[in-house]
């Protein structure tokens, strides 16, 4: 189809549509009147109104008119340019067109949603259609740029979103590049024994996927990593990633542990961060028995060597494939990928930070991530549950929305506590035979299958109490309370205040987004929410986008969520990056700035203003330039410019100039 | 009741009153009343609920939903120690201790605490009594508390309030400020101001 | 700077020992003071169940009264729990329920006062802790109160809702002085559960039941006897001790100012620090 170009040397023959919105329009403004007024503005040839301009039928007046009437400007008033400008510029472009030969005038969240009076509601109606009719008239023809698209992908975080998510990409041939900044994947949910509402054992269905992942021909997996640094853009990003010393070769050591047992440490003596410090380790150690790759690391902060220069090095001597190496670096590698799977998952939350609840002041005050590697077969009690004191409790009491549903702490529902209060409660029960007592405000189960869960726990004779616990202390009353915790709190369902006297209590923390998240948020230029969750681009349309184009969002970096829900969105994160590197190529909007090279001083203050670092220095020519690829038309360089030389495709000073002159010429 | 009737238990909206909860809202300078989710934190956290008619928490939703009569008349308000457990535990922000506040105030305007009572006897008589000399006088205050309420169990204070006499800590003197009428920094003066700066209808200050 | 020392009205009657007392420990320790001219009471709890506006008028006009004796930014101390609250209330209700705080000002103006926004409201162990801190108090004490076991007991105005000097949950300043004095204090899981107030004066036995569960966890922590910072725990504390054991049995346990405390480390006599006002004699050190 032939496009009609700029200074063709045709008259200006402008279509104006007027669409009624049903009544969203129409209910307010005089749809006839505001097209009488449209026809006779000059250069108008047709103006007409219609019920839906966004339907089938009223693209095809457009198209139709352009045939007819010989049409080489459109001028559609109606919704917001984010609902429809693409549909309309579509339009355009089928009737044979340049797609920017198209003005839009927003007359319904500007007006009809807006205004109180319908004679007001249509007199500003025609000031929008009068401004749009005067600046269209000027518009430029433009192309849309193509750029090529790098096969490759980038998954930041080793939990199950990001495990998934990765699998998924390299099962469909892409070649990924996962990177995890522990030294071993698998996030929280290698943490678990079972999990909810099926009981699945944990480890069963997600070690395999840990090992695949290993093993993926097309995945080249780096833990004990971070990204240090990304630039370009959508389809076209360079990743620098630095992989920390863990001071073990990682492709001599096999895991065998023959330097863990080795070492003249001859019993664990530190905290072990696997399992939040119910165990000890030594300063060589595996994270814990299947992790994700199989090889050992050193901490330096407390290995012997590190601290005095002075070890005998047993762990070195013991390793038969020479795999320590005491003088590892930070090693940086370059990939180049076109898109990003971010899945950082979460942090739990402090419980410290709720004094009331005595943690880490009474030794019998426990949080749900600790319980759950007590509870786990391969935690540091074997899936005994043995206070720290060595007791088995006989009555447990699980306070939920610790850190969740709190103005002082987090506002918002962590979402899973619920869930996994009730499985704890489940398999605490089960090893124990002890007393559980769940402390709940309402009790969120809504999930396939776990209603059900929760009918279950009820018929297990674990008990429920509806209120929201006030505090954990060591003050007793009676003589059953001797030696024990008491938990105080009102049952509201009762209405009377209890006091209940446990061995154990269980902290259900709520998940907080990563104390990281805002340094993260900007290495890939993403948005986050007040709480620091990293912000969709559409809540309910595009759960999975960010603001910038070619990052995806997977799993409980984007907001509190199951293992089922992560990895649902996992795989739409991987599917929508398969769907931009498939496609080939990006098309990138015309709306770019661009610098008038004759006007240009070479005074670089656009160069520091752009967001996007897009402009660069032209060092020979002394003057800016606009990389168009990285450009994202937000106009900052436009008005930071002294000389006037930074201008924007669809926003020069000539065609804002002739929207106002629309506007006043209307007053 | 008393003869085989059995007592009724359902509320009619008719019996409730549908502004009691925005007037008790708006003079307890707590809009986030209306945030409470009925978790109950306010009533584990306080020393004296055990002793409550109605929790704090009830005491919250029955505001919410315009009890008036049975909030107005519960002992809980009187009981309330204003000690603020419940006010910095609450997980809504809601200024439990100031509610309670409002309800005394809003009881004490329309006279229906239990009259024997003696907690808004005390408030009341203390209220007369700051206002008259600008101090409060412990030793008259008290007697007048069980003069009005129950004479015999002054008898039971006596011993205690001997005690206090001769170890110097209650006096007979009447304790007032300086300052006399029409001079500055007059207490009626302030006060009667104060007065006329009300809001025309119904304001906390009548 | 002076300190503009607010009495309030149980410092003047049931609390005079705590008068008494801080002001000896404060002269002891070169603190300057001068009392609140003409001050008037707070208002207390009781008032705000009748009036509120009126309560923090009430308020105010001491603070009017403070900021003209000693300028824009005085020091106010206030060793009630009762009066530090409702001084502190007072101030964050004027700032930030405009209307209320133009009637208030409008008010004291009728009575050529002017209210004092900046005028600082304090505890004495705010000013103990932070302006003089417990190493100058550790040097001073010069016969330090060894072998004393005391349990601290803030109660719940003070540290609630306003304090900012301590913590709302688990407070340590009175620990902390106490300590520099050289006394042991026992950890205790009560140290800010409410003693009832007035109730003990109103509906006696549930004040007396409050009071009774302080008694008994003081004391089987250990502690010989129990530091307060508020008259009217003092006085429920104490004073009521006859009528607890009279119901629930319970043996005596001596209630002191934590500034009577002080003083005994300063080297203060009993009568100087009202000691000898006490129901409970405190028995010699072991
Ligand atoms: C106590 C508890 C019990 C639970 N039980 C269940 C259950 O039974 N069933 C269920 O469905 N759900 C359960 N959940 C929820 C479950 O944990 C989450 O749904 C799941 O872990 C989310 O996976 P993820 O991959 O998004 O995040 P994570 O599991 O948090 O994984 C994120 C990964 O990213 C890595 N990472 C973070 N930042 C970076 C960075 N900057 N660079 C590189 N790597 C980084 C982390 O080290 C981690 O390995 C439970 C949660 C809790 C707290
Ligand atoms: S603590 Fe707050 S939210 Fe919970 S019941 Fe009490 S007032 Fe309502
Ligand atoms: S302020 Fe009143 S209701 Fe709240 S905890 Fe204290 S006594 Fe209970």
């Amino acid at each position: 189809m032939a496009t009609l170009g700029p200074n063709q040397g045709d008259a200006v023959r402008i279509g104006v549509y007027i669409c009624h919105c049903g009544i969203n329009i129409a209910g307010k403004v005089d749809v006839a009147d505001v097209t009488q007024f449209a026809a006779s503005l000059p250069g108008v040839v047709v103006a007409r109104d219609y019920k839906f301009m966004c339907s089938d039928p009223g693209q095809e007046l457009i198209q139709q008119d352009i045939r007819e009437h010989g049409l080489n400007r459109i001028v559609v008033a109606s919704c917001s340019p984010l609902m429809h400008e693409a549909t309309f510029r579509r339009a355009a472009a089928e009737g044979g067109i340049n797609p920017f030969f198209f003005q839009m005038a927003n007359i319904r969240e500007h007006v009809s949603w807006v205004t109180a009076d319908k004679a007001a509601a249509t007199e500003k109606s025609r000031a929008l259609v009068a401004a749009a009719v005067s600046r269209v008239g000027g518009h430029e023809a433009l192309e849309r740029q193509r750029v090529a698209v790098k096969p490759d992908v980038l998954v930041v975080g080793g939990g199950i979103a990001g495990i998934h998510a990765a699998l998924t990409l390299a099962d469909s041939g892409k070649t990924v590049y996962l990177v995890e900044r522990e030294p071993t994947i698998g996030g929280h949910m290698a943490k678990f024994d079972k999990t909810f509402p099926t009981l699945d054992c944990a480890a069963c269905i997600l070690t395999p996927k840990m090992s695949l992942v290993r093993q993926h021909p097309n995945i080249t997996l780096w833990t004990y990593a971070e990204v240090a640094d990304v630039s370009g853009y959508v389809g076209n990003f360079s990743v620098t990633v630095r992989r920390k010393p863990r001071y073990v070769i990682e492709d001599r050591c096999v895991g065998c542990n023959a330097c863990v047992e080795a070492c003249v440490f001859k019993e664990g003596k530190f905290a072990d961060e696997f399992n939040y410090g119910l165990a000890k380790r030594k300063p060589v150690y595996m994270p814990f028995p299947q992790a994700t790759p199989s090889v050992v690391l050193i901490d330096p902060a407390t290995c012997l060597h590190f601290k005095t220069g002075k070890c005998k090095q047993a762990c070195k001597a013991a390793c038969e494939r020479d795999a320590i190496d005491f003088d590892q670096r930070d090693e940086l590698v370059e990939i180049e990928v076109g898109a990003i799977v971010v899945a950082t998952g979460f942090q739990p939350f402090d419980a410290e930070r709720v004094p009331e609840y005595g943690y880490g002041q009474y030794p019998g005050v426990y949080t749900s991530l600790e319980v759950e590697r007590l509870v786990n077969a391969s935690g540091p009690t074997g899936g005994e549950i043995t206070l720290r004191d060595g007791r088995v409790p006989k009555a447990v009491g699980i306070i939920h929305c610790v850190g969740s549903r709190d103005h002082a702490t987090n506002k918002y529902c962590s979402r899973v506590c619920c869930m996994y209060s009730l499985k704890l409660a489940h398999l605490v029960k089960e090893r124990t035979g002890a007393e559980i007592y769940n402390f709940y405000i309402d009790m969120r189960t809504p999930g396939k299958g776990y209603e059900e869960f929760y009918d279950k726990l009820l018929e297990e004779g674990v008990h429920f109490i509806r209120g929201r616990a006030a505090e954990v202390t060591d003050w007793t009353m009676t003589p059953d309370e001797e030696g024990k915790l008491v938990i105080r709190a009102e049952d509201t369902l009762i209405g009377a205040v209890r006091r209940i006297p446990v061995d154990m209590v269980v902290l259900s923390v709520g998940l907080e987004a990563q104390a990281d998240a805002g340094e993260v948020r900007r290495l890939f230029n993403i948005s986050c929410s007040h709480e620091g969750w990293f912000l969709e681009r559409h809540p309910k349309l595009a759960p999975v986008s960010t603001f910038t184009d070619g990052v995806f969002l997977a799993g409980a970096c984007q907001g509190p969520k199951d293992i089922p829900d992560t990895v649902a969105q996992a795989g739409a994160a991987a599917a929508e990056a398969m769907a931009l590197i498939d496609k080939g190529y990006v098309e990138l909007e015309p709306n770019t700035a661009f610098i008038d090279e004759e006007r240009c001083s070479g005074c670089k203050t656009c160069i520091a203003m752009c967001p996007y670092s897009a402009i660069s220095f032209i060092a020979d020519a002394r003057v800016a330039r606009v990389n168009e690829a990285l450009c994202k038309g937000c106009g900052t360089c436009v008005a930071a410019c002294p000389s006037a030389a930074a201008q924007q495709h669809l926003f020069t000073d000539d065609q804002i100039f002739d929207e106002i002159a629309g506007v006043l010429s209307y007053v | 009741m008393s003869d085989g009737q059995m007592p009724r238990k359902i509320t009619y909206e008719a019996d409730l009153d549908p502004h009691f909860a925005e007037e008790i809202a708006a003079s307890a300078r707590g809009e986030q009343l209306f945030q409470c989710i009925q978790c109950g934190t306010c009533g584990g956290a306080c020393p004296v609920s055990p002793y409550m008619d109605l929790t704090p928490r009830r005491i919250i939703a029955m505001t919410r939903a315009g009890y008036k009569a049975e909030v107005l008349k519960s002992h809980t308000i009187w009981l309330c120690a204003s000690c603020y457990a419940c006010t910095v535990a609450c997980p809504k922000a809601v200024r439990i201790t100031d509610v309670m506040y409002a309800l005394k105030q809003r009881a004490i305007r329309d006279g229906v605490y239990p009259k024997r009572f003696p907690v808004p006897v005390l408030a009341r008589e203390f209220f007369q009594g700051v206002l008259t000399t600008g101090r409060n006088n412990e030793l008259p205050l008290l007697i007048k508390m069980y003069l009005k309420t129950n004479i015999f169990k002054m008898l039971g204070q006596a011993v205690m309030g001997l005690r206090l006499f001769l170890t110097g800590r209650i006096g007979l003197k009447q304790e007032r400020i300086a300052a006399r009428r029409g001079e500055k920094g007059d207490l009626r003066t302030i006060m009667a101001a104060v007065d006329r700066g009300a809001p025309a209808k119904g304001g906390p200050s009548q | 700077m002076t300190y503009l020392y607010y009495p309030g009205c149980s410092l003047k009657g049931t609390g005079r020992g705590y008068e008494e007392s801080l002001l000896a420990v404060f002269d002891a320790l070169q603190l300057p003071w001068a009392e609140v001219k003409d001050w008037n009471c707070c208002g207390a709890t009781a008032y705000m169940a009748v009036d509120e506006v009126k309560a923090f008028t009430l308020a105010a006009r001491n603070l009017a009264i403070a900021r003209e004796q000693g300028g824009e930014t005085a020091q106010v101390i206030a060793p009630c729990s009762a009066c530090y609250l409702v001084l502190c209330k007072a101030q964050h209700v004027i700032h930030d329920a405009p209307e209320i705080g133009a009637r208030i000002t409008d008010a004291l103006g009728a009575a050529q006062l002017t209210y004092g926004p900046r005028v600082q409201v304090r505890h004495p162990l705010d000013v103990l802790i932070n302006d003089v801190g417990t190493e100058r108090l550790a040097a001073a004490a010069t016969a330090p109160l060894r072998g004393r076991r005391v349990a601290c007991y803030y109660g719940c105005q003070m540290v609630r809702p306003y304090a900012t000097f301590d913590d709302q949950y688990a407070p340590t300043s009175m620990d902390r002085v106490l300590r520099a004095m050289g006394a042991e204090t026992v950890d205790w899981p009560l140290k800010t559960r409410c003693c009832g107030g007035t109730l003990t004066g109103t509906i006696e036995d549930v004040g007396l039941r409050l009071n009774y569960i302080l008694l008994r966890e003081a004391k089987k922590r250990g502690a010989d006897a129990i530091a307060t910072a508020c008259p009217l725990c003092q006085f429920n504390l104490e004073c009521y001790q006859d009528k607890i054991s009279a119901v629930y049995g319970a043996s005596r346990l001596p209630v002191l100012y934590f500034s009577q405390f002080m003083g005994m480390a300063l080297g203060l006599s009993e009568a100087r620090l009202g000691i000898q006002r006490n129901f409970v004699p405190l028995a010699a050190a072991v």
